[in-house]
């Protein structure tokens, strides 16, 4: 229940000596936006040499004052009756500057291009600082070189179950599907051929070569690289990492090296983890479309499947973990201390390892291209 | 103008407790028209907790909290909407808004208000910033580029926008160096004394006590020890308000108020 006010109204009455307006009722905010246009254009029809009385104004704040010196032509009238309680409002309403402030300037046609030319040249930046965040922290770890007191082991721990026991069941549950679903949509097309036997070659080499470790990535670049992302972002937020500044302990060390190590390490036994269950996952598909058994299944494994795929997938974990470490902690170091600059690197950081990943898998692609391939 | 029994703010029997600790226990506060009151106790007495209390931002577990005669929370979400908008709060860090420059900041309540004509936003903005002594130029920057001072008084001016009766502090001049404290009270005194404001304030600094508080409530062992004027209170025999107010630092401070008022 708000208080009952007086509604604000105005009064013209024009006689021979000329035109006199009163107000009265609570010129406030609240009560004056109930009907904010029917009362301005009152205010508009009041003739120029009109004169005015707030005598029985209730209450003015400076959104009233504000509405009636706009009124005004930002002057006071020449007949005006100001109560001298609501005087201090008009003084604080005349102090306003009379200054423009400055305007987005607007669109021009060739500012698209311009824009393109800025994404290049940032993409340039980003690239050199990328380069400067792996040249300093090999610079800091030179510094740790026998001096094995000052290694971070117990963060490399404590990241590496955070990255990567963690991210086990959804690692496995995402294998897994992806698992059953290939191998029931390569089982559709393998009995129309009768070459039920070939799944194995195809569920094998696929999956620990490439689905496997691109897979294991894209999730972990989405749960653990914008987690770091956030965490270092936050911490540069709150001042944390000037502090540790001013303390004397490198970020890169403390911070930025844990996480890199512990990611390059977990990402191949996550990658490991990953393919098995989605084999695993496939296996049973298969037992169930093409009754192949799993005694078949795994036996025919290691004949389909060269041992050198498998170190090829494992590399490529480890690899992929490298790169999407260094750059969640890249962009999470670019964070300045407000929340957009936080959502937009840890966007960013996402958008760009997964890219990276991508990139990176193709040229793997190529350079491996003879290497592990049977039937060639 | 509203009746005086209708206090802004009223609790009633509040009990808080976190986990097994209870850090207030059946306390009773009203704060009434037009008077600035400030909330001392030690740290950890639970000033903060009853300050986000009266504005909703925590529930007490027992008793009621009333502002302005009314629960917050009763009502359809018209007038709880309107209830809200007839206080305003500055947060101990300002609690600016990081992405939007300090104009952006203090138009953010007037157009959440529903004012869409820009240059009559512009003219208020410009209003409160002349109001709480900020130039114009301070407009098109972010609070990431603000001093501490500064940073506190945007947030006035934010809190501020919506023309409200009711003004809780949240530590107004924490981090504030000694001039700058000093002019911030100046301020916010002119603009209690011009806008008829009620405040509520929450402070461990005894100069900003002693220059702002019409009455003094002491918060102590989950209970208001006492509440009344500075000079009243310094009078009670507690052990608490004989350390807070009688050492060598709160004599100093208090007498240097003395001389200003």
């Amino acid at each position: 229940m708000s208080p009952v006010s007086p509604a604000p109204a105005l009064r013209l009455e024009t006689d021979a000596s000329g035109s006199r307006v009163s107000l009265s009722g609570d010129w406030t905010l609240a009560a004056l936006t109930a009907d904010p246009r029917q009362l301005r254009g009152e205010l508009e029809s009041v003739p120029m040499q009109a004169a005015w009385s707030l005598a029985s104004v209730s209450r003015l704040d400076s959104y009233g004052a504000l509405l009636l010196w706009r009124a005004w032509g930002r002057r006071r009238p020449e007949r005006l009756e100001v109560p001298p309680a609501l005087e201090p409002v008009f003084q604080r309403v005349e102090a306003i500057p009379v200054l423009t402030c400055p305007t987005e300037p607007p669109y021009r046609f060739l500012d698209g291009t311009a824009q393109v030319g800025r994404i290049v040249i940032e993409i340039g930046h980003h690239v050199v600082g990328f380069v400067a965040l792996i040249g300093q922290i090999l610079i800091d770890l030179w510094g740790l070189v026998g001096d094995h007191k000052r290694w971070p082991v117990f963060e490399i721990s404590a990241n590496f179950y955070k990255v990567g026991v963690r991210a086990m069941p959804v690692t496995a549950l995402v294998g897994f599907l992806i698992g059953v679903v290939m191998s029931y949509l390569s089982a559709l097309q393998l009995r129309a051929f009768g070459a039920d036997s070939f799944i194995v070659n195809i569920l094998g080499l696929g999956i620990i070569r490439e689905l496997g470790p691109v897979l294991v990535s894209v999730l972990v670049a989405g749960r653990s690289g914008s987690a770091m992302t956030a965490q270092l972002g936050v911490m540069r937020v709150t001042e944390e990492i000037d502090a540790l500044t001013v303390m004397g302990i490198s970020r890169y060390v403390r911070l930025v090296v844990p996480k890199v190590v512990a990611l390059t390490l977990a990402m191949p036994l996550l990658t490991l983890w990953g393919s098995a269950v989605a084999i695993f996952g496939g296996m049973v598909s298969a037992n169930l479309q093409l009754d192949l058994s799993f005694d078949y299944f795994l036996n025919a494994l290691p004949r389909a499947v060269p041992v050198a795929n498998l170190v090829i997938g494992l590399v490529k974990g480890a690899v992929f973990g490298l790169l999407i470490a260094l750059v969640a902690c890249y962009f999470g170091l670019r964070v300045r201390p407000n929340t957009e600059s936080l959502s937009a690197n840890t966007t960013t950081s996402v958008v760009a390892s997964i890219t990276v990943v991508i990139i990176v898998d193709a040229v793997f692609a190529v350079a491996t291209r003879s290497i592990g391939l049977p039937f060639r | 103008m509203q009746p005086p029994s209708i206090l802004p703010v009223e609790l009633k029997g509040v009990s808080t407790c976190f986990g097994k600790t209870w850090i207030h226990k059946n306390l009773d506060l009203a704060v009434s028209t037009g008077e600035v009151l400030a909330l001392v106790g030690g740290s950890g007495s639970g000033k903060t907790t009853l300050l986000r209390q009266m504005v909703g931002l925590l529930q007490p577990a027992e008793g009621e909290v009333r502002l302005f005669g009314e629960v917050l929370k009763a009502g359809d979400r018209h007038s709880r909407l309107a209830r809200r908008r007839r206080f305003g709060m500055l947060f101990q860090h300002g609690a600016l808004f990081s992405a939007l420059t300090v104009f952006a900041n203090i138009a953010f309540p007037l157009r959440e208000f529903g004012l869409t004509d820009e240059a009559l936003i512009r003219d208020l903005v410009l209003l409160k910033m002349a109001m709480v002594e900020l130039e114009p130029e301070v407009a098109a920057r972010m609070p990431a580029e603000l001093s501490g001072g500064m940073v506190k008084r945007v947030a006035l001016a934010r809190a501020l926008a919506l023309e409200p009766e009711l003004l809780l502090l949240d530590e107004p001049t924490a981090g504030l160096d000694p001039d700058r404290s000093a002019g911030f009270v100046d301020l916010i005194r002119s603009l209690h004394r011009s806008l008829g404001l009620t405040v509520v304030l929450v402070t461990h600094d005894l100069d900003t006590l002693a220059a702002l508080a019409t009455r003094v409530a002491v918060l102590s062992e989950g209970r208001i020890l006492a509440a009344g004027p500075l000079e009243e209170i310094m009078t009670v025999q507690d052990p608490f308000i004989q350390r807070f107010f009688h050492s060598e630092r709160s004599r100093a401070a208090l007498a240097r108020a003395g001389e200003s008022r």
